[in-house]
């Protein structure tokens, strides 16, 4: 050893980006302690991003200086996690022998641990294990759904709790998948399908339209398509054009077809719940920026699909929305409500049937309504809204407009993507131009 | 790879009973298509139509080695499937009239009949579909000893359904037959033209075991349909089958298939499957001629009461159905 003590410098270790979607992540388990040697490409900590539980290889050869996010803490991408001593006298050990590989350990906290409020995702995986439990009828398969237990980490330990024959890992390949889910369902079992990201529902669309949504009405009524499709939508994760879509706008034309988008870890759960039990072909959606969203979840509750729920109390003007929407309207609802402007806040919760029954009461009340959907402004479900409002209560309107995604495709630069997106500022500003504050007319 | 068909077993697969009934079936199919052209000439059946005639054999001969809790995917060319599996004429006719008392009401019509009541999951009118739907009751069907066959086209070859449902049946070892009725022609195109490789080494590069039969000798169908099916029920996996047959009307109402070489439909008329189910019951079966001889009238007689009881079935009034099951 040459190197001196007067060599050395400490570095900072950030939190890796593990994921490509992750904004943060949480610390497991470190694999080494303070004062211990780490070689470049050693095990340096076991991390649980939003997608998977991963292992950082260190990259930094020196000796663990020191720990700043201990196990158990959360810190954003790029926070300064550890400190790394490298040169000096201490530095640069020979590589130890590798160290024992980390448990395999779910990438979800243990069950053991108590805790009222679980992710958005975990309420999702509780609906399917509580549903797999429940009815014998019910499979879940998917690309990477098992083994994996998914790439958004949604199903992790249902393969191992209920087996290889009731989850399955498939091909990629999406007719295959959809056929053969419509095919089990009208022969008796309750298949719920991933795919993977609501841009392949492309792929599914034969099954969809000629063959799930129309079973019922051949049959006169006698046999049902009992058949889920879970999928992952929406934008912000900075995909790009095509693992961003919201596909809503290609479903709402199938007649037959129950559109499910929750916003809350409770009504993921007990929506999807619903979904399983419900006769008829449902697309269940699963918006990529809610699942690590934390709520507190019922047990065996389930939300019956087409009613809405009134997210947030208001006079001045209704919001309605769903999904991720749903929280940037409540967003926009904080900030409107400084100016004196009170908004209500309508989550659809199922995008077809439209409860509009809900919506309409909410416009009595208000007279004003604003649709925001993620998605492109022509063709969309607020049209649709929109058209249904104007119906029905034509009379109770004072204004009325939509709130979209502009009729481009969605772009991957982040500040681009941020801007297509319509988020709690942009909704806040339309509504300021259009809506004046309470008692001024 | 086995071969059946030019190597068929010689000895029956079956007696003079079960073929006299299998020749019966195949005039009852013939014998419908014919009223179907005829009616819709007539204007009493509306849109489009796909006729069965002259592959016969294939359904009636795969039909005969199913039971009960097995199921069925047909193509828009379903006619003939239905019948052979147990489908009532009457309530077919009167679906493809647009009456009430169809098989669904008046909601289907031709290429869209549901029946599953008969083991028949459905017609499906997109290229395909019945390959799906059949791979998907595989996977309800794992285990419990029935088998889904799929029925489909030489057309069918051509698409990702084709290719994606083959693979995923052999992933999970499904319980599914996928038999391939080449009839010579997608639509009006002759399928050498568009089938690169043929059909057969497609479903062998996934290691199907694969059949290529005769699909004009309702015999030759039968056995290797009742080895095949066997074979798949018992858990052996999905098997391919490639049944060589013809179409004897062009692909649809409105083709006169033209397209076809002088001489090549008379070729296949000789191996018309009512003449090789006669000649077998006559020469081999040794059935009485006037007994073989009477078959065909008794067919036309139940055939005349089937479609005036049809004709005068009421239509729909209206669609009772909300848009959903459960509301």
């Amino acid at each position: 050893m040459s190197a001196s003590a007067s060599d050395a410098r400490v570095v900072d270790i950030g939190m890796p980006r593990l994921s490509d979607s992750m904004e943060e992540a949480t610390i497991l388990t470190w694999l080494k302690r303070p004062g211990d040697a780490v070689a470049r490409g050693e095990p340096l900590v076991e991390v649980e991003t939003d997608k998977a539980t991963m292992v950082y290889e260190s990259e930094t050869a020196g000796v663990l200086e020191e720990i700043v996010v201990d196990d158990g803490s959360t810190a954003d991408l790029g926070a300064v996690i550890a400190r790394i001593r490298v040169g000096g006298a201490a530095a640069a050990p020979p590589a130890p022998a590798p160290a024992p590989a980390p448990a395999a350990e779910p990438a979800s906290p243990s069950a053991a641990e108590p805790r009222v409020e679980v992710e958005f995702r975990d309420a999702i995986r509780q609906a399917l294990d509580e549903e797999l439990a429940r009815d014998e009828r019910v499979f879940l398969f998917g690309e990477d759904v098992a083994v994996a237990g998914g790439v958004f980490a949604v199903t992790p330990g249902l393969y191992e709790q209920h087996g290889p024959d009731r989850v399955f890992d498939t091909p990629i390949s999406e007719l295959a998948m959809t056929g053969a889910a419509y095919g089990a369902a009208i022969t008796g079992r309750r298949p719920v399908l991933e795919i993977m990201f609501g841009d392949f529902l492309a792929l599914s669309m034969d099954t969809l339209i000629n063959q799930a949504s129309k079973y019922w009405f051949l049959t006169g009524g006698k046999q049902g398509v009992p058949l889920v499709i879970r999928s992952v939508v929406g934008g912000g994760g900075r995909f790009g054009a095509i693992h961003s879509q919201m596909p809503v706008s290609w479903l709402m034309g199938i007649t037959g077809l129950k559109i499910v988008a929750p916003a809350t870890p409770a009504d993921a759960k007990g929506l999807l719940k619903a979904a399983v039990r419900d006769e008829n072909p449902v697309v269940f959606l699963e918006h990529k920026r809610l699942y690590s969203l934390k709520g507190a979840v019922g047990g065996d509750e389930v939300v019956p699909l087409g009613r809405a729920r009134i997210a947030r109390e208001g006079s001045r003007i209704t919001l309605v929305s769903a999904m991720k929407g749903v929280h940037d309207c409540l967003a926009a609802a904080d900030l409107l409500a400084a100016e004196g402007v009170d908004a209500e806040v309508v989550d659809l919760r199922t995008l077809r049937p439209l409860d509009l029954e809900t919506v309409l009461a909410s416009v009595v009340k208000t007279n004003r309504v604003a649709v925001v959907e993620e998605g492109p402004l022509t063709g969309g479900w607020a049209g649709e809204m929109l058209a249904l409002i104007a119906e029905h209560g034509l009379g109770e309107l004072d204004d009325a407009w939509r709130i979209a995604t502009p009729d481009t495709p969605i772009p991957y630069s982040p500040p681009l993507e941020d801007a297509h997106l319509p988020g709690p500022e942009r909704i806040a500003a339309e509504v300021r131009s259009r809506v004046s504050p309470a008692g001024d007319g | 790879m086995s071969r059946v068909g030019d190597t068929a077993p010689a000895a029956p697969a079956g007696d003079v009973d079960t073929y006299t009934e299998l020749y019966r079936r195949m005039l009852l199919i013939r014998g419908f298509e014919d009223r179907v052209q005829s009616l819709f000439l007539r204007g009493e059946v509306y849109g489009t139509t796909h006729l069965y005639s002259g592959q016969e054999a294939v359904a009636v001969g795969f039909a005969s080695s199913l039971g009960p809790e097995d199921r069925v995917a047909c193509t828009y060319r379903g006619h003939g499937h239905l019948l052979a599996m147990g489908t009532d004429p009457e309530g077919l006719l009167a679906e493809l009239l647009g009456r009430e008392t169809g098989v669904n009401g008046g909601r289907a019509g031709s290429m869209n009949v549901v029946d599953p009541e008969h083991g028949v999951l459905g017609c499906y009118g997109i290229v395909g579909g019945s390959i799906a739907a059949a791979t998907g009751a595989g996977l309800s069907l794992r285990g419990t000893g029935a088998v889904a066959v799929a029925y489909f086209g030489d057309g069918t070859t051509n698409q990702a359904y084709f290719f994606e449902c083959l693979n995923f049946a052999k992933v999970f070892e499904l319980p599914v037959v996928f038999v391939c009725e080449n009839n010579g022609y997608g639509e009006y195109t002759p399928f050498e033209a568009v089938t690169p490789g043929g059909i057969v080494p497609r479903a062998a590069a996934l290691e199907l075991p694969t059949t290529e039969l005769d699909g004009m000798d309702v015999r030759a169908v039968r056995a290797a349909a009742q080895e095949i099916v066997g074979r798949v029920r018992d858990g052996g996996g999905p098997e391919f089958v490639e049944a060589r047959t013809y179409r004897f009307v062009g692909h649809s109402r409105s083709d006169p298939g033209k397209y076809r070489p002088e001489g090549e439909l008379e070729r296949w008329q000789e191996r018309d499957p009512l003449v090789v189910a006669e000649a077998l019951l006559r020469d081999e079966l040794g059935m009485a001629a006037d007994a073989l001889a009477a078959i065909p009238g008794d067919v036309e007689a139940e055939l005349d009461r089937i479609e005036a009881a049809a004709l005068a079935a009421p239509f729909p009034s209206e669609i009772s159905l909300p848009e959903f099951a459960g509301s």
